[in-house]
């Protein structure tokens, strides 16, 4: 799942999409990231490969709207959106996945048992 | 001037030189092995094994001979082929040896000594005659001395001086040992200067004495290129015997063949024979005191395993050749031991554990008595009033004031790690007192005893014999080489030497920019979102 420069990624995804929720003021989705190309992928807990520098779900909360979507630790997220989400820092995988504006998270991830 | 041919006289100089060479050289073996013989008469080198003095064997019918009892029967039909006056062969073979070894070491260290001092005379006084000489044979002849020839004077003086002083430094050294063979390098340095010196005598007779030369300044000049010389003979004498072998080349392992201790050296280029000269010295201050007593136990077992199977001949003699029965003999009994469950162990296991805590318990109780005994001494300041004289000792009565109370206690030490006979009572004494006037604490002074030190540490009756045997397949005089195996022989244990190469070091280097040490943090940051 690690990529090679210069050559495509390929992966077998599925499309979860996953309401947010409101809580007060903010619009949280139930889960945790973790990784980045900026992060130490040798230090990420749920990834298979740890020289990956994608992100990762590491935590989620459990009866959160990321759990009723059926988003599992260890997920790698290839999209956001439309947006890619392989080869970015930890802050732009953050700052995608929180917009205010969006109401609804479409995103591609990929697991092993696919 | 008429010329000389100076062919017809070359090989008379060179005639009478050979001839008293001989003769000097043939009358003094005959002087050294008149010597020799007349020494032996009252018992040689003290070798253990036994000469055979004809008229030994003499039943000898007088009750002064010793135990004599009814076995002087038996010693005389015991001498099998040999008469009271014939030798048999192995006598005259040790005989012989007997007479080289003697012969040989000692006539080798005069002719030696001998040599050298001729070899010295012939240098240091050849410049002066080569000086003296047109004084005393053409005087009338001889131009005068002018300042240069004088200043020419003084140089030969001093530099004769400086190879005095070199020549005592380097050669005039109290010998350390006695090798087996010749020490190539000084024999090759000792031909030299002979042939250096007689050619210079050569020339001088030939060109100077015959034809007188009147030029005193050419011969002052003359000597000064001898001398000159000489002391360029005496720099290459500097490299190859001091210099030439002190970078190391060779790395020696050394093992000692009762025990397994094993050390490293390193050795420069060196022949064998001043190799092993090297290490028998590094064994003196590095190797443990070999001890026989510790190795009765491995001894016992092993008499222990062969004791434990006996071989019957059941099918009776005569049926195989010798050869094959006693192999068949030992196959069984190896087929025997390795089936028998041997349990000796767990025996080995559980004695080295008691022995262990035996030794530490008699060692704690040591140190306890050692430390009290010490503190019933004090040293006397002279501010005290004087005490009464019966209570000032000095170092050797203070030692025996307070060796009693640690005495038991000592000795029941040595005698369980097995060291009781290194160590005699008044050698402990001795150290004791030593200890008290350098102001040492028990515990130095427990050191030497409780481990084995180099035994150098130990009386002159443990250095063993300082007779040590070297025996190599190559000749002992050839250089060390790359795996040569050479093998010291003691009285009762050997030192096996393994020689290897020194391997040639490549080395590159590499330079970093101290600009070039930077860092970054590794971070692994979790967000929830």
């Amino acid at each position: 799942m690690s990529f090679v420069p210069g050559k495509p990624v390929t992966a077998v995804v599925q499309i979860i999409e996953i309401q947010k929720l409101r809580q007060g003021d903010n619009l949280i989705l139930g889960f945790s990231i973790g990784g980045g190309i900026d992060q130490d992928p040798g230090q990420n807990p749920v990834s298979e490969d740890k020289s990956d520098m994608g992100i990762y779900v590491t935590r989620i909360t459990p009866g959160g709207p990321a759990e009723v979507a059926d988003l599992r630790v260890g997920d790698k997220i290839m999209q956001v959106n439309g947006w890619d989400m392989t080869v970015v820092t930890h802050d732009q995988a953050r700052k995608r996945l929180t917009k205010k504006n969006e109401k609804v998270v479409r995103l591609l991830i990929t697991r092993k048992s696919l | 001037r008429e010329t000389r041919a100076p062919c017809p006289r070359r090989p008379a100089v060179k005639a009478v030189w050979t001839r008293i060479c001989s003769y000097g050289g043939l009358f003094y073996c005959c002087w050294c092995l008149k010597r020799k013989t007349s020494k032996r008469g009252g018992g040689g080198a003290g070798a253990p094994e036994a000469t055979v003095e004809p008229g030994s064997f003499l039943p000898s019918g007088s009750p002064a001979a010793g135990s004599q009892d009814d076995n002087w029967g038996e010693t005389t039909t015991a001498v099998t082929g040999t008469s009271e006056h014939s030798l048999s062969q192995e006598d005259i073979v040790r005989i012989t040896k007997d007479l080289e070894d003697s012969v040989g070491l000692d006539c080798r260290r005069y002719v030696t000594r001998t040599i050298a001092v001729i070899l010295g005379l012939l240098v240091f006084l050849t410049p002066l005659a080569f000086l003296v000489l047109p004084h005393i044979l053409w005087p009338e002849k001889l131009q005068s001395c002018g300042t240069a020839c004088e200043g020419l004077y003084i140089s030969v003086a001093f530099k004769l001086l400086i190879l005095l002083l070199a020549v005592w430094a380097l050669f005039f050294r109290p010998a350390r040992a006695g090798l087996p063979r010749v020490f190539v390098f000084r024999v090759l340095l000792a031909v030299l200067v002979f042939l250096f010196v007689v050619s210079y005598w050569l020339f001088y007779s030939v060109r100077i004495l015959d034809s007188q030369d009147d030029n005193y300044q050419g011969i002052v000049q003359y000597a000064v290129s001898l001398v000159d010389a000489l002391l360029f003979i005496h720099y290459l004498a500097v490299v190859l015997l001091e210099l030439r072998q002190l970078q190391p080349c060779f790395s020696v392992c050394v093992t000692r063949s009762s025990d397994g201790e094993t050390r490293h050296y390193n050795l420069g280029q060196l022949s064998i024979q001043r190799a092993a000269l090297a290490i028998i010295e590094h064994y003196y201050c590095d190797f443990p005191i070999h001890n026989p007593a510790l190795l009765s136990a491995s001894k016992s077992r092993a008499a222990k395993h062969l004791a434990g199977l006996k071989v019957y001949n059941v099918d009776g003699p005569g049926n195989n050749a010798a050869a094959g029965m006693a192999q068949s003999q030992s196959r069984a009994m190896i087929a025997a031991a390795a089936r028998r469950r041997d349990t000796s162990h767990n025996e080995l296991y559980y004695e080295e554990a008691e022995h262990e805590r035996r030794v530490r318990k008699r060692r704690a109780r040591l140190v306890v008595a050692v430390e009290e005994a010490f503190t019933h001494i004090k040293r006397m300041q002279e501010e005290e009033p004087k005490k009464a004289p019966g209570d000032v000792m000095d170092p050797r009565e203070a030692a025996q004031a307070i060796f009693p109370s640690m005495a038991r206690a000592l000795q029941k030490y040595l005698r369980t790690t097995k060291q009781q006979h290194c160590h005699s009572m008044e050698s402990i004494q001795q150290h004791l007192a030593f200890c008290i006037t350098n102001n040492m604490t028990p515990k130095a002074f427990l050191e030497s005893y409780l481990t084995p030190g180099p035994t150098l540490q130990y009386g002159k009756d443990h250095w063993l014999g300082r007779r040590w045997t070297l025996i190599s397949e190559a000749s002992v005089t050839n250089g060390l080489k790359d795996g040569s195996v050479f093998v010291l022989k003691c009285v009762d244990f050997s030192l096996v030497v393994t020689a290897k190469k020194i391997p040639y070091i490549q080395m590159s280097e590499e330079y970093i920019d101290p600009k070039s040490h930077k860092f970054v943090l590794r971070l692994q940051s979790e967000t929830s979102v």
